[in-house]
C-alpha cells in the first residue's frame, strides 16, 4: 500500500524528520490561501496520488505568487493524471499539497526497504537527488552506496561514516544524517513499511536535512497491524474488478487481450499467460484462484471475465491440489455462468484432486466446453477459437 | 535417501487443533507420515487425532522426540511460531501460511543465523518424500518414489511437473517448495547443494518465475561449483504485466528486475537444459536422459 505524498510527510515528520512547510488543499481557492500563508517567493503545487514519476507527467508545478499557484491547483485538481507507475487509466487528482519551495545547497536519494535475497533491511544512498536520478538509475551510471540494518538498527558509526564520504556529504552533516538514518529506520519498523525512499532529501544552506518528497509504501501483509494506515487508502481508483476479486481470495489482474483464463494457483497462472503467447493469441487477464478461495468466491472471479467484453473464450487449466479439489472449482464455474447474461464459449484442462467427481459435476451444468487432456492442447484450442478459427 | 525428510522424521504440527492443522496433519498421517506431538498454547495435556497436545515446542520435542515441524498457524502470528521453534532448535520448520508480515519474516531470518534449524516457505506447499514422507498440503496421488529432485517457487506448477515426470516414468526423490513470499528460508542454491550430495537424486528440476533474484544466483552457484547432477529449469511469467502483483509478492523495482529473458540467459549459460514451456518439463528432462545414455 503506497501513501500519497502528504501522508508521508506527515507520518515523517511525527518522527521529527524535517520536511517543507506547506498544507493540503482541496479547492483552488485553498491552494491560493496556502500560498499565501507560505509568504515564499516560489511555491510548488503538488498532485497528490498514490503513484510515483508524477513530474514527468506534469503533476509537479512551479507557481511564482499565490494567484499562479491557484491557476495550477485549477489545472491538476479533478484531472486525471497518467504516470509511468499509475497503468493506462490514470488516477484523479483529489488534493494538491502546496509547498514553500526548499533553497538546496545539495540533493541526495536516500531508500530504506527490504532486499529479498538476504531477508534484510538496507540503507540505500546516492549523490544528486530528483527525477534525475530514474533516469541515471535507468542508465546504470548511478553509483548507489547501501548499508545493511537489523531490526534494531544496528549500524557500525564507521559504516555510517563511510557511506557519507561515499556520496560526498559534507562533514557538518554526518551527524544529522545518522540521525535521520534512525528516526527513518524507527519509522520503517513502527509502521511495517517496505519502502521508505526520500528523493530529493535537500541539505539546505543552514545544514538542515529535507524530505523535499518522500515515498512511503507500507507492508500490505501488515495492514492488519495499522487500522489507521488502511482508513489513509482506497482513494487510488484501483480497479474495482481487482478489487472485488482480492476480496474473494483471488489475484486478478486486467489485461488486453482476449482469451479470459481461470487459474489455481500463481505458477500456474504465469505460465497459462505464456503458454497463450506462444501458441499465438492474447490472454485477457491473469487470475490465481487463491486455496483458501470456495466456489462463490471463485464464481464471483470468473464473473469478471464473463462481464470483459473483450473475452471471446473462457480457457479453464486446473490442477487440484490438497486444499482445493478441481470440483470446488467446476462448481464456482456452474454458479458463474448460471449468474451472467453473457455465455462464453469454455475450453477446459482439469486434472489432480477429484477431477472425475468435478466432471459429474461438470455435466450437470450443460455449458458450451470441449474439453483437452493436456493443457498445451487446451491452450491452443482457446486461442483458435478466440481467432475465429474454430 | 531423500533430502530434509527420511523415514525417521518425526513430526509436530504447530496449529494443529485449528481447522486447516486438524484437516493437513490428517491428511500427512494417512499418507504414512509420523506425526508424534501438536503444539497449541493452553490446549497442553489434551489429545487431537490422538495425538498428545503441548503448551510449547521445546517441551513437545522433548516428550516426544520430534525433529520436524509443519506450522499451520494465522498469519498474526506464524513469525512467533517459527521464533519459538528456532530457539527450541528444531531441525525443520516448514511453514504453509500466506501472507506473513515481511517484516516478522526479517526477524526469523536473523534469528536462523548461526540456528541449528532450516526453515522451509513461509508460503509453501511444503516438502515432500514420495511414498515416505509427507510435511504439507500438496496433493500425493501422482507423485512417485524415485530419482528426480523437484525444487519450486510455485505449489501449482510442482504439481504439474511431479504429474508430467510420472509419466514419463521420473518418480521423484524428494519435492521441495521454497514459497512464493520475498523473503523466505532455504532457497534455490541450498537444494541444489542437498541434491547434489543426496545419493538418490540423478535429476533435479528447477521451477522459478519472474520477479526477485534467486533464478540468478542458482545459476552463479552452480557456474561457480559445477553442476554436478543434470538440472532442467522452467521459469515463468515472461508475459506478466509489468510493474503488476501477480500473486506471488514481486520484487522492489530498486532491486534488479527479475526479468525472465535474464533468468532463463544466466541459467542456459550454467548448463542448465531450459524446458522451452510448462507442459514440456517432463519431455525436456527425458530427452535429457536420452542424450546421456547415447
Amino acid at each position: 500500500m503506497q501513501l500519497q505524498e502528504f501522508q508521508a510527510k506527515k507520518l515523517l515528520s511525527g518522527y521529527s524528520i524535517g520536511i517543507p512547510v506547506g498544507a493540503v488543499a482541496v479547492t483552488p481557492d485553498e491552494a491560493e490561501a496556502a500560498a499565501a500563508q507560505l509568504n515564499s517567493a516560489a511555491v510548488f503545487v503538488k498532485a497528490q496520488i498514490e503513484a510515483g514519476d508524477r513530474s514527468m507527467a506534469g503533476g509537479i508545478r512551479a507557481a511564482q505568487s499565490a494567484l499562479a499557484a491557484k491557476a495550477a491547483a485549477k489545472e491538476l485538481l479533478g484531472q486525471k493524471l497518467v504516470t509511468s507507475q499509475t497503468g493506462p487509466n490514470g488516477q484523479t487528482v483529489k488534493r494538491v499539497l502546496v509547498e514553500a519551495r526548499i533553497q538546496a545547497v545539495r540533493e541526495f536519494y536516500l531508500a530504506m526497504w527490504v532486499e529479498t535475497l538476504s531477508g534484510s533491511i538496507m540503507l540505500t544512498a546516492a549523490e544528486g537527488g530528483g527525477a534525475e536520478i530514474e533516469q541515471r538509475f535507468a542508465m546504470n551510471a548511478l553509483q548507489l552506496q547501501s548499508l545493511r540494518l537489523s531490526m534494531k538498527g544496528g549500524l557500525r558509526p564507521g559504516d555510517l561514516v563511510e557511506l557519507c564520504r561515499r556520496i560526498d556529504l559534507p562533514e557538518q552533516a554526518v551527524e544529522k544524517f545518522r540521525e535521520l538514518v534512525e528516526r527513518i529506520h524507527r519509522a520503517f519498523i513502527d509502521f511495517d513499511a517496505s519502502l521508505i525512499e526520500i528523493n530529493p532529501l535537500a541539505l539546505t544552506q543552514r545544514g538542515d536535512l529535507v524530505a523535499v518528497d518522500a515515498k512511503f509504501v507500507v507492508d500490505d501483509n501488515a495492514v492488519f497491524r495499522h487500522p489507521d494506515l488502511a482508513e489513509l487508502s482506497g482513494e487510488a481508483e484501483a480497479d474495482r474488478g481487482e478489487l472485488q476479486a482480492q476480496r474473494h481470495q483471488i489475484n486478478f489482474v486486467q489485461m488486453d487481450g482476449d482469451v479470459g483464463t481461470v487459474v489455481n494457483g500463481a505458477g500456474l497462472g504465469l505460465a497459462t499467460l505464456d503458454m497463450i503467447r506462444a501458441a499465438g493469441g492474447s490472454p485477457a487477464n491473469f487470475m490465481d484462484i487463491r486455496t483458501t478461495a470456495k466456489s462463490l468466491d471463485i464464481a464471483q472471479g470468473i464473473g469478471l471475465v464473463l462481464d470483459n467484453p473483450r473475452a471471446k473464450v473462457l480457457l479453464v487449466n486446473v490442477f487440484g491440489g490438497g486444499m482445493q479439489p478441481c470440483d470446488t472449482i467446476v462448481d464456482g464455474l456452474g454458479i458463474a455462468f448460471r449468474r451472467s447474461r453473457r455465455v462464453l464459449p469454455v475450453v477446459l484442462r482439469i486434472t489432480g484432486n477429484n477431477e472425475d467427481l468435478a466432471r459429474l459435476r461438470l455435466a450437470n451444468f450443460n455449458l458450451p466446453k470441449t474439453e483437452c487432456s493436456d493443457m498445451w492442447q487446451a491452450v491452443t484450442r482457446a486461442v483458435a477459437i478466440a481467432q475465429g478459427r474454430a | 535417501m531423500a533430502i530434509l525428510v527420511d523415514q525417521n522424521t518425526c513430526l509436530l504440527c504447530q496449529g494443529m487443533t485449528g481447522w486447516a492443522g486438524t484437516y493437513h496433519t490428517n491428511r500427512m498421517m494417512q499418507y504414512g507420515t509420523k506425526v508424534v506431538a501438536g503444539v497449541t498454547p493452553g490446549k497442553g495435556g489434551k489429545s487431537h487425532l490422538d495425538v498428545p497436545i503441548f503448551d510449547g515446542v521445546a517441551e513437545a520435542m522433548k516428550a516426544t522426540g520430534a525433529n520436524a515441524s509443519a506450522i499451520f498457524v494465522p498469519p498474526d502470528n506464524a513469525g512467533n511460531a517459527m521464533l519459538e521453534a528456532i530457539e527450541a532448535e528444531m531441525a525443520l520448520v516448514v511453514v504453509v501460511t500466506e501472507r506473513i508480515p515481511v517484516l516478522d519474516m526479517v526477524r526469523v531470518r536473523e534469528a536462523l543465523v548461526g540456528s541449528r534449524t532450516r526453515l522451509v516457505g513461509p508460503n509453501s506447499q511444503g516438502v515432500l518424500a514420495p511414498e515416505v514422507c509427507q510435511i504439507g498440503v500438496m496433493g500425493t496421488d501422482r507423485a512417485r518414489r524415485g530419482t528426480m529432485g523437484v525444487v519450486s517457487r510455485s505449489a501449482s506448477l510442482t504439481s504439474e511437473v511431479v504429474s508430467q515426470l510420472t509419466r514419463v516414468g521420473f518418480g521423484q526423490s524428494t519435492t521441495v517448495g521454497i514459497g512464493g513470499d520475498p523473503v523466505h528460508g532455504i532457497g534455490f542454491v541450498e537444494c541444489l547443494e542437498l541434491f547434489f550430495a543426496d545419493p538418490q537424486t540423478q535429476g533435479i528440476v528447477l521451477i522459478g518465475e519472474i520477479g526477485g533474484t534467486e533464478e540468478q544466483e542458482a545459476a552463479r552457484y552452480l557456474r561457480e561449483n559445477g553442476i554436478k547432477k543434470p538440472v532442467v529449469a522452467l521459469i515463468v511469467g515472461r508475459s506478466a504485466p509489468p510493474q503488476r502483483r501477480m500473486g506471488h509478492a514481486g520484487a522492489l523495482t530498486i532491486e534488479a528486475p527479475g526479468d525472465v529473458e535474464g533468468k532463463i540467459a544466466a541459467l542456459q549459460d550454467a548448463g542448465v537444459a531450459i524446458a522451452p514451456s510448462a507442459h514440456l518439463v517432463g519431455a525436456t528432462m527425458r530427452d535429457v536422459f536420452a542424450k546421456r545414455a547415447a
